[in-house]
């Protein structure tokens, strides 16, 4: 049944301007402000020696957190989707906890934990670690955040494919090792893949959480979430805005490849 | 199938070390302190005003997501259009956009000399700076949730069930308000919580257009944020403390909810 074309377009207009209202005229505004003093500034922003090492920065904690999520993405959908033990709907629950989690809190707890004042603090100091304020805390909490980013997307899949080719090989006299190897991951290669996407873009992205464990230190422990805060807070509004359309690029490019891989997924 | 103890022991090692241990170690904290220190922290009339400031603007933006975010559902899961591509994927924006990158935007877009705020604060609409601030960064937060938990169900909503409502005799309006809505309420229900849920832990998109003024636009998120950069370890504690038990509360709402939205 089709609705009267007046009530048609008036829905449409009205989806269309609170999407460019909220979202759209954001995005542009980031590569506006970027630009407002010449390329020559937009230049000098992003390569600046403190930008670049908050990308290094950047590119280590998502290098480390995402394949750690990886790892545990792919351990727990198959002990979910492959076995029946009591507790399971509790796991599922847990896995999901970070979800529900203030950012500030997935800082704090951390800090709670292995600060200076923290339960295991005097053991961190007693060892010469440096975990709070430093890349290691950094990595933890963004860890925390994105947690259950892949296993979310991978479990799903897991289930649906069912288990029917994995008994074959198993039948077929293939060990556990091998059949994860040459037959589940190949099944739910995409399924990975659209997890890392997403999970990537959290982590690089993470501000709340990075903020309360990082300690701010120029050129160390500053993300490039931080280092748009701080140019930012320095007014230099046109560098905290070159250095946020780093962070806006890599969201739209997230966008497309979410997209080509919805694509992907549902052709087959 | 092999592999069971491997993947079982893999999945609670690494969530006890990275979720359980450190949620613990929070609720392990705020055990030593004393009730009057709990209490003084949890109730200080600055709390009080960031509690209120924090659920009151979440429920703002999550209404309107709510609205919004069904009519944006039923345009992509029922019209064609030109940029109907464009727009489905502008929904998944602000679950992609670091929101550090979303604050300091919407600051610039309502800021007094900004290209929204040139217009709306002379009228006297001032939004950045103001807890109308915190409704926007929320909403922008919020946006994807009802979206995305909506719009499957219209898709599969069954058609047949409208046009047999019309032979009937229903009106449009009866159709809605009898087989469409009752469908989509689970799913909105579902959307709303999500949203609520997001804004209420929102940090980064928020303050930077609130302002931070103590008892005026500071949410709960950042007094613990404060205490801990003025060392009051103890005060913090408490407050997240409160914020994790709510968002505890939310979560239990929201898995009471999926499950009748999937039965």
């Amino acid at each position: 049944m089709t609705d009267p074309r007046p009530l048609r377009w008036l829905l449409i207009g009205l989806a269309l301007a609170f999407l460019t209202l909220f979202v759209g005229l954001p995005v542009i505004s980031v590569f506006v402000e970027a630009f407002r003093n010449g390329a020559g500034a937009y230049w000098a922003a992003v390569s600046d020696p403190d930008t670049i090492s908050a990308i290094k920065l950047t590119l280590l904690t998502a290098g480390i957190s995402v394949p750690l999520n990886v790892i545990f993405g792919i351990a727990a959908s198959w002990v979910i989707s492959k076995y029946r033990f009591p507790g399971k709907s509790t796991l599922l629950t847990l896995i999901d906890l970070p979800f529900s989690v203030s950012p500030v809190i997935a800082g704090l707890i951390f800090v709670l934990l292995l600060g200076a004042r923290g339960v295991f603090g005097p053991w961190v100091e007693a060892h010469d670690l440096h975990i709070i304020f430093a890349p290691p805390g950094i990595i933890l909490a963004t860890t925390f955040i994105t947690f259950p980013f892949v296993a979310r997307e991978v479990l799903p899949i897991m289930q649906e494919l069912g288990s029917d080719e994995e008994e074959q090989a198993l039948t077929l006299g293939a060990r556990g090792w091998q059949i994860l190897l040459k037959v589940t991951l190949p099944k739910v290669r995409w399924g990975i893949l659209y997890g890392v996407i997403l999970c990537n873009a959290r982590a690089m992205g993470e501000f709340g959480a990075v903020s309360v464990v990082s300690g701010h230190i120029r050129g160390q422990t500053n993300t490039v979430p931080l280092q748009v805060e701080i140019l930012y807070n320095e007014y230099n509004l046109s560098g905290a805005f070159a250095v946020a359309s780093i962070l806006t690029i890599l969201a739209l490019a997230t966008l497309v490849a979410k997209k080509l891989i919805e694509m992907r997924i549902k052709t087959r | 199938m092999p592999g069971f103890g491997l993947s079982l022991g893999t999945t609670l090692v690494y969530l006890s070390l990275i979720v359980l241990v450190p949620l613990a170690g929070l609720v392990w904290k705020s055990a030593s302190l004393s009730g009057h220190e709990f209490a003084r922290a949890v109730l200080s009339p600055r709390a009080l005003a960031a509690y209120r400031l924090s659920f009151g603007a979440s429920a703002i933006a999550a209404s309107i997501n709510l609205l919004f975010g069904v009519v944006i559902a039923w345009v992509l899961a029922r019209y064609r259009f030109p940029g109907r591509a464009l727009v489905d994927a502008l929904v998944d924006l602000p679950f992609a956009l670091p929101t550090a990158v979303a604050g300091i935007a919407l600051t610039a877009l309502y800021a007094e000399n900004g290209w929204l705020g040139q217009y709306l604060e002379p009228h006297g609409f001032k939004v950045a700076f103001a807890p109308a601030g915190v409704v926007v960064a929320m909403i922008f937060v919020g946006l994807p949730f009802v979206v995305r938990t909506v719009q499957p169900v219209l898709v599969d909503l069954d058609v047949h069930m409208e046009e047999a409502a019309a032979t009937l005799g229903a009106s449009r309006l009866t159709t809605l308000r009898r087989v469409i809505l009752p469908a989509v309420m689970p799913a909105a229900s579902t959307g709303f919580a999500l949203a609520f849920a997001r804004a209420v832990g929102e940090y980064g998109s928020v303050v930077f257009i609130s302002g931070n003024m103590p008892g005026k636009t500071e949410i709960v998120p950042l007094l613990i944020v404060t205490k801990l950069e003025q060392f009051d370890y103890a005060g913090a504690t408490a407050i997240a403390l409160v914020m994790l038990l709510a968002s505890f509360a939310l979560l239990f709402v929201i898995n009471a909810l999926q499950k009748r939205l999937e039965r």
